[in-house]
């Protein structure tokens, strides 16, 4: 079942055209790698999806709905969850606090809320989730205190804690260690055959992309060049082009 | 790493910890022989009240509002017209649930601007309701203002009285802070806090801005509203110069010079503003000048706010860090 | 009847204009909001009264001490003391660390002087002057032709000297003025010693209209704030066209709806620009930036 489609999908900053029209459709627990050159538009479609930005055309479909102009919170209740290619946090709120947040907003009504419903639940929830992706010591600390690559585990930590559907990666790897890097593909690797959530994520390793994913997406000046199993990307030749300029 | 150990807030502790403000707040009505120094007291818990609500707005949730006075005044005014034909006791409410509407409109342009921009907004909303206040004469009394505003009864209880007028003050503070507290403590806190540390990530967990901002608006407008109402009454008579711009900025001095984002902040804000001029009063009129400088000293040195003061006496003292009052 | 309005509105526009271009330079190139901003002309003022009035101090004499003295207190010394320990803090520090220093030069002034409003010569003959029906003054004239003057004059400086241009490049984009090897603190202080000049020279345009009073600031930073927000934070043209508006908004609806109200319509007019067209009518649009 089709999960994700976009259709058209065009953004303008002024003049600039940062999207041209991008078709992409996802299957349900597919792991689809995008990549692309630098300033080719993949965040800018992420964003376009989540409704951080308006489209300027075309039409984004999640699970046969129409979510074009949903607005970030509407598509996160929905099951669309990101994260962000820097660590997007509350830097002056604890791990534990940024985690509870994750969840709350879908659960119950805003009365609720004020009257914490599952507040429990969702904390032991997000204890588990700490010591999965191995950051359980630091609950306490403030985000701003975490290293670079704790807080790129926590932006992932924050996003599985309200079990999205569809799970957007923003190159969840820049800039981490490699052993780190390892770490964090094992923690797709086993995130994916425990839930069976759909990912897309933007890479720019490479060997990651060619490992991890089974159908990858190539963008370039926002246009959608190639899309296919590792190896026909390997071989093609637009996406070579577009690579090395050749 | 420090080795400063954390105190906890128990539910005990907690409630040692409110009877006991509660107490300071209402120990001058017992204690104190000069009618001037409890009506400072008074004016104390008011202005607590007040900047509390600017608090919430800013912070907590990273707004900003320079129209505290201008809800003041609505709340004021709602109770000086009405006390006489209605009762205090609906006036009072109801100044502070018309603060809270108008609060809620208030809030719509934070959907779509921020700093400045929101700040000249919320300035032009007080200056309007000055005009307002100052022009419709037939209603307000202009320029007149309202004379004789009459203090409460209930039943057999009569708040005539400074000291018994100031119990009441101090009452209707502290149960307002109690709310505030476990307000702020709930999920709510939590998503104003989200949107004050981080708007975009808020939105893209599910935090709607709308439901949230719009709330800290009108509730931070409504502690304002039923703050004016207490005013009324305390000082008899009210006229539009008490709520001018000027005044909204004071209340922004006291957050941000108690600490913002701290709940004890606009407490301590609001006995500096107060009381500092009055340890000053030897230097006469000089006493704004020194306060206004001891503000920008504050700030330059205590980023934080004076609650820092506290923090490190809390930790002299009790070898404890200060507890967290809100996470 | 209307040209008359007209000039009257361009005049009091002008002074807006001129309050309200150092305003913006100091939003951009350092993030202050000048909520002092209306002192910073109420201050000056006073001097020259005590300077050209009080001491006797020829008129030209007490106009360049004025300028030098409100540079180096306004400009310099604000800057070193206020702006540089709070920049880094955020904006709100500074936002009420201005508010203090507001709160504090109204006071002193109260006490250190008077608060009664005090006589100021006009430069030029107030006589009426006669075009067709309508009656204006030689002052109007004499504002906009001055601030016209200072407003050209700041504008070829930013545009046509080196050190202009590197001003705008921190006002515009500090990444890019740092790559360009430009002292941003240094082009700072520059904006705030401009802007403590030019609020100097405003002061003497405005107060043979206003009368000098220690609190004659408070109306006018308001209005320069708003000017720059109609207009736009950039650089002179939105400065100068948020200015001219407000003083025409305001002469007219004072004229021709109600003078009660006059503070009105210009807030409502800024409240409509800022939902819906927040950048200001010639602002650019700020890039939406998190990456
Ligand atoms: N907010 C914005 N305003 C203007 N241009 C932008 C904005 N965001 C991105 N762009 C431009 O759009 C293009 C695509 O950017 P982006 O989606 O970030 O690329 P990628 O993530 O593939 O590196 C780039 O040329 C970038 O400069
Ligand atoms: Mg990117």
């Amino acid at each position: 079942m089709k999960i994700l489609e976009t259709s058209g999908l065009k953004k303008f900053f002024y003049r600039l055209q940062a999207l041209k029209g991008v078709d992409l459709h996802v299957e349900e627990g597919e792991l689809v790698g995008l990549i692309g050159p630098n300033g080719s538009g993949k965040t800018t479609l992420f964003d376009c999806i989540t409704g951080i930005l308006k489209p300027s055309g075309g039409k984004v479909y999640f699970k046969d709905k129409d979510i074009t102009n949903f607005k970030p919170d509407g598509s996160y209740k929905m099951g669309i969850g990101r994260t962000f290619q820097l660590a997007q946090l509350f830097p002056e709120m604890t791990v534990m606090e940024n985690m509870l947040l994750a969840i709350q907003e879908s659960q119950g009504s805003m009365l609720n809320r004020l009257f914490r419903i599952r507040e429990d639940d969702n904390r032991n929830k997000a204890l588990s989730l700490l010591e999965f992706l191995k950051i359980g010591h630091v609950r306490d600390e403030f985000a701003k205190n975490l290293s670079y690559g704790q807080q790129k585990l926590l932006d992932l930590g924050m996003v599985l804690m309200a079990d999205p559907e569809l799970i957007l990666l923003d190159e969840p790897l820049a800039g981490v260690n490699r052993s780190l890097a390892v770490e964090i593909v094992e923690r797709i690797r086993e995130l994916r055959k425990n839930c069976g959530c759909t990912f897309i994520i933007i890479e720019h390793d490479m060997k990651v992309v060619m490992d991890l994913c089974e159908r990858i997406v190539v963008l370039d000046y926002g246009e959608k060049i190639a899309e296919g199993t590792p190896e026909q990307i390997q071989n093609n030749e637009k996406v070579l082009s577009a690579y090395f300029g050749g | 790493m420090n080795t400063v150990k954390a105190s906890k807030v128990t539910p005990l502790r907690a409630s040692i910890g409110w009877l006991c403000l509660l107490g300071i707040f209402v120990l001058p009505a017992f204690s104190v022989s000069s009618q001037y120094i409890l009506y400072l007291a008074s004016l104390t818990c008011i202005y607590t009240l007040t900047a509390a609500g600017l608090n919430l707005i800013l912070g907590y949730a990273g707004q900003i509002s320079l129209a505290q006075a201008a809800f003041m005044g609505i709340g004021a005014y709602t109770v000086a017209l009405l006390s006489t034909k209605l009762s205090f006791w609906v006036a009072l409410p109801l100044g502070g649930g018309i603060a809270f509407v108008l609060g809620l409109v208030l809030g719509f342009p934070s959907l779509k601007v921020k700093h400045h921009y929101l700040a000249m907004i919320t300035l032009g909303f007080n200056i309007i309701v000055y005009l307002i206040l100052m022009n419709e004469q037939e209603i307000t009394g202009g320029s007149y203002g309202v004379f004789n505003i009459p203090r409460p009864k209930a039943g057999p209880i009569d708040f005539t009285s400074n000291e018994s007028y100031h119990i009441l003050i101090a009452l209707v503070t502290c149960f307002i802070m109690l709310l505030t507290y476990w307000t702020l403590n709930s999920q709510w806190g939590r998503a104003f806090k989200g949107i004050r540390e981080n708007e975009l990530r808020a939105e893209m967990l599910g935090v709607s801005l709308r439901n949230y901002k719009l709330l800290a608006f009108a509730i931070g407008s409504a502690f304002a509203g039923i703050a004016g109402g207490l005013l009324a009454p305390l000082l008899g008579y009210i006229d539009p110069t008490i709520f001018n711009l000027g005044f909204s900025f004071q209340f922004l001095l006291m957050v941000i010079v108690g600490g913002s984002g701290r709940f004890e902040g606009p407490f301590i804000g609001a006995i500096i503003i107060t009381i500092f001029p009055e340890i000053f009063r030897v230097a006469e009129r000089l006493y704004f000048v020194i306060f206004a400088l001891a503000a920008m000293l504050i700030l330059i040195f205590m980023p934080k706010g004076a609650v820092t003061l506290w923090d490190w006496l809390f930790q002299t003292i009790t070898g404890r860090e200060a507890p967290k009052l809100t996470k | 009847m209307i040209l008359q309005l007209f000039i009257k509105g361009l005049s009091l526009g002008a002074v807006y204009a001129l309050i309200a271009i150092g305003f913006s330079l100091l939003w951009q190139t350092s993030r202050t909001i000048n909520f002092a901003q209306g002192e910073f002309v109420t201050l000056p003022a006073f001097l020259m009264v005590l300077l050209a009035l009080v001491f006797k101090i020829p008129f030209a004499l007490a106009l360049i001490l004025t300028i030098i003295i409100s540079g180096l207190l306004l400009g310099y010394l604000m800057n070193r003391v206020l702006d540089r320990p709070l920049i880094e803090k955020g904006v709100l520090p500074l936002v009420v660390a201005t508010i203090a220093l507001g709160f504090m030069i109204r006071d002193s002034l109260i006490i250190s002087w008077t608060p009664e409003a005090l006589y100021f010569p006009s430069l030029v003959p107030k006589k009426p002057l006669h075009l067709g029906d309508a009656t204006f003054s030689a002052v109007d004239l004499w504002n906009i032709f001055v601030a016209t003057l200072i407003i050209s004059g700041l504008h070829l400086f930013v545009k046509r000297t080196k050190t202009g241009k590197a001003l705008q490049a921190v006002s515009q984009n500090r990444d890019v003025a740092n790559i360009l090897g430009i002292n941003a603190s240094k082009m700072i202080l520059l904006a705030f010693l401009i802007n403590a000049v030019i609020a100097g020279f405003s002061s003497i345009l405005i107060a043979p209209i206003y009368m000098v009073k220690y609190d004659m600031g408070v109306e006018l930073g308001l209005k320069a704030f708003y000017a720059a927000i109609i207009g736009g934070f950039n650089q002179t043209r939105g400065a100068l066209l948020g200015g001219l508006l407000v003083g025409l908004i305001e002469t007219f609806t004072a004229a021709y709806i109600s003078t009660h109200y006059k503070g009105a319509f210009v807030l409502i007019v800024l409240m409509v620009v800022i939902v819906f067209k927040p950048e200001g009518l010639l602002g650019e649009k700020e890039l939406y930036e998190y990456r």
